[in-house]
């Protein structure tokens, strides 16, 4: 009967009706795979780390991803001195606001941003950044499926190609670039697992944490609950 | 030893004769008498204090390193929101703190709901109950003030947005309406102003009155005594000493039996805490992951999960009435779909408390209001053009749940008299 009841409470929460659904493909889950991680750091700073700031992540934290501070200092860092600043960016907001029409806004969070009812933060990136198309009608020449009229042109655009919007919706390569696709869509996915890395770089150690945490709160509960009935013996 | 004990209980006495310290610890503790037939549902009042506690340390250990302040730093980003992601990145165990804090806010109000529920159920605010419950009321209204004020310290897009919205509706006043909502604000739009005076009430006056409304809230239960799942006095049958023969020591009975509770409760926090802290984007919302920007007015702004039902039968009322705007009507729908709770007391004219003893009519209708109540949060978090299985359109449910809400409230003087109970035991049962 309570069964029946918490069923029937629940019934219409369970059946969430799916709205109008953005289609995402899956980001590759590359959170422990170092290799990734520092392919990802290497794309970032080169290409991201000129418009956008990520302003709340210290380069001497990539540590995390099997970095030391030489390493960091030799291969990653050419917008500033010390290895404990946060990665900052030289271009100044107004005159950016005047380039692009918006400010490119800091990339530190961004991955969890982007996350909504449609798929998580990574999957909206990684969709995101496959796929722009030509569209001589904006700009800078670019438009993009899921950001329509994004102010960002292509950035990767030298080693993805050239994509147009072909019939049906659908994105071709017209032009090549200095990557395959395969290539491509990997170096993307590293791309999007520093940035989803770089959003709570502590979330891999929280979820160690919190088996230890749960083991512990379980032994505890054993000695709690003996006590419990220990005291309640005589309790009817 | 014996030398030991002489001074300790030397100490006790020293203390005793100038503060009632062992008179207190048997008042509330070992000779506070409670029925010995609690259920799952009495855990939730101690898990409150324990989620309040949880509220009170990580928030001292927060405003440390939190900044009110909503200027731009050298990237562009507003101070406050930057100094949320340094506690998440620079200060030590300061994720924890912080994660701790915004789960607790949810488990507050999870803990503070069933808390409620227990008392709609066992019938808890009946005489002699009634200020307990009216005292926990203005916890309640408290805890939504604390809530809503903690929430626009982050400044993302949603604490902007949904301050924004929330301080606009009283704008919806006749006549003073505009004057006071710039007023609240402190400025024109939510700005440094707002955040400030958010910041001290929510750390400072928000808090103060929530401790004292607790403490009243246990000293008037402590003096009538705890109801039980029964809902009979167990203080009408006593023993040669005057103990309730039902009654059986808060210590170490139900000290021993809430460690078990918190345990319990701490392994589903944990869960959240260590494995799922944005609660899929309803604990900490995805879009306040974006600074608050003034000139982007997100699509489609929800208030979290623990507002929504209100929001609702805010958003239910779309008739202007007596030549005020509709937004006013929503506004005070919102504001007695909270305050309705406060007169239970007086519409409930059962002659049993519990629902173990009344009859199907009360159990059909509040099984209908726990299912509405619960519909009416689902659409406060959607769009107001959301449509159930794509067709079913949200909006009228809404309405109509919004009305069967005050009903059942309205009405329940009439109903809970008619009903058909079955008569209440002498004693409580251990079921």
């Amino acid at each position: 009967m309570k069964k029946l009841l918490f069923a029937v409470l629940f019934a219409p929460i369970v059946a969430l009706a799916a709205g109008a659904k953005l289609h995402l493909d899956t980001a590759p889950d590359k959170a422990n795979d170092m290799a990734a991680l520092q392919n990802g750091a290497k794309v970032f700073v080169n290409y991201c780390l000129n418009c956008h700031s990520a302003s709340y992540m210290r380069y001497n934290r990539l540590k995390d991803v099997g970095l030391n501070d030489d390493q960091i200092r030799d291969n990653l860092m050419f917008t500033a001195d010390k290895v404990g600043e946060p990665m900052r960016i030289a271009m100044q907001r107004n005159d950016a606001k005047v380039w692009f029409g918006a400010a490119p806004p800091d990339l530190t969070v961004i991955a969890r941003a982007r996350a909504s009812e449609h798929g998580s933060g990574a999957d909206w990136l990684y969709t995101y950044l496959r796929s722009f198309y030509r569209d001589e009608t904006r700009p800078t020449g670019w438009n993009n499926v899921i950001f329509e009229n994004v102010g960002m042109p292509h950035v990767l655009w030298d080693l993805q190609g050239d994509q147009v919007m072909g019939e049906g919706h659908k994105l071709k390569l017209v032009k090549p670039g200095k990557m395959k696709p395969q290539e491509y869509d990997a170096m993307v996915g590293d791309l999007v697992a520093y940035l989803k890395y770089m959003g709570e770089p502590v979330s891999e150690f929280r979820k160690h944490l919190g088996v230890v945490v749960l083991i512990f709160l379980a032994v505890f509960f054993v000695f709690a609950y003996a006590l419990k009935r220990e005291f309640w013996k005589d309790i009817h | 030893m014996s030398k030991v004990n002489a001074l300790l209980q030397g100490t006790l006495d020293w203390v005793d004769a100038r503060f009632p310290l062992t008179a207190n610890w048997k008042a509330h503790l070992s000779e506070y008498y409670a029925p010995k037939n609690f259920n799952f549902w009495y855990f939730f009042g101690s898990l409150a204090i324990l989620v309040l506690v949880i509220q009170i340390v990580t928030g001292i250990f927060l405003t440390m390193h939190f900044k009110p302040d909503a200027s731009l730093n050298a990237s562009g980003v507003p101070v406050a929101f930057a100094s949320v992601e340094y506690i998440m990145r620079d200060v030590s165990w300061g994720w924890l703190i912080r994660y701790m804090h915004s789960t607790g806010a949810s488990a507050f109000f999870i803990v503070v709901y069933l808390h409620m529920f227990r008392g709609l159920i066992y019938g808890s605010y009946r005489k002699p109950r009634e200020l307990i419950w009216l005292f926990g009321i203005g916890i309640f209204l408290c805890l939504m003030g604390e809530a809503f004020f903690g929430y626009l310290l982050p400044w993302g897009q949603m604490s902007f947005w949904g301050a924004q919205v929330i301080v606009n509706l009283f704008s919806a006043i006749p006549v003073i309406g505009p004057d006071l909502s710039i007023w609240l604000r402190g400025d024109y739009v939510v700005g440094d102003a707002t955040l400030n005076r958010f910041f001290a009430f929510h750390v400072i006056a928000m808090p103060l009155v929530l401790v004292g409304l607790v403490a009243a809230h246990i000293i008037a239960l402590h003096e009538v005594g705890s109801n039980n799942p029964d809902g009979v006095e167990i203080k009408k049958k006593k023993d040669a000493n005057g103990v309730p023969l039902d009654g059986i020591p808060f210590h170490p009975y139900y000290t021993v039996k809430d460690i078990v509770g918190v345990i319990v409760f701490l392994m589903v926090f944990s869960v959240i805490v260590f494995f799922m802290p944005e609660g899929g984007g309803y604990f900490l919302e995805y879009n306040n992951f974006d600074p608050a920007d003034p000139l982007k007015t997100p699509p489609h702004i929800a208030p979290v999960w623990y507002f929504t039902p209100y929001y609702s039968l805010l958003r239910a009322v779309t008739y202007p009435l007596l030549g005020i705007d509709a937004k006013f009507w929503g506004v005070v729908a919102m504001g007695a779909g909270v305050v309705v709770f406060a007169f239970l007391p007086w519409l409930d004219r059962s002659p049993v408390k519990s629902i173990r003893y009344r009859g199907s009519l009360t159990k059909t209708l509040l099984a209908i209001w726990i299912v509405g109540f619960f519909i009416l949060g689902f659409l406060g978090t959607k769009d107001p053009a959301y449509k159930f299985f794509g067709s079913i359109p949200g909006a009228p449910v809404a309405q109509v749940l919004s009305v069967y809400y005050f009903l059942f409230f309205l009405t329940m003087p009439i109903w809970s008299s008619l009903d058909r109970c079955q008569p209440e035991p002498d004693r409580v049962t251990m079921k």
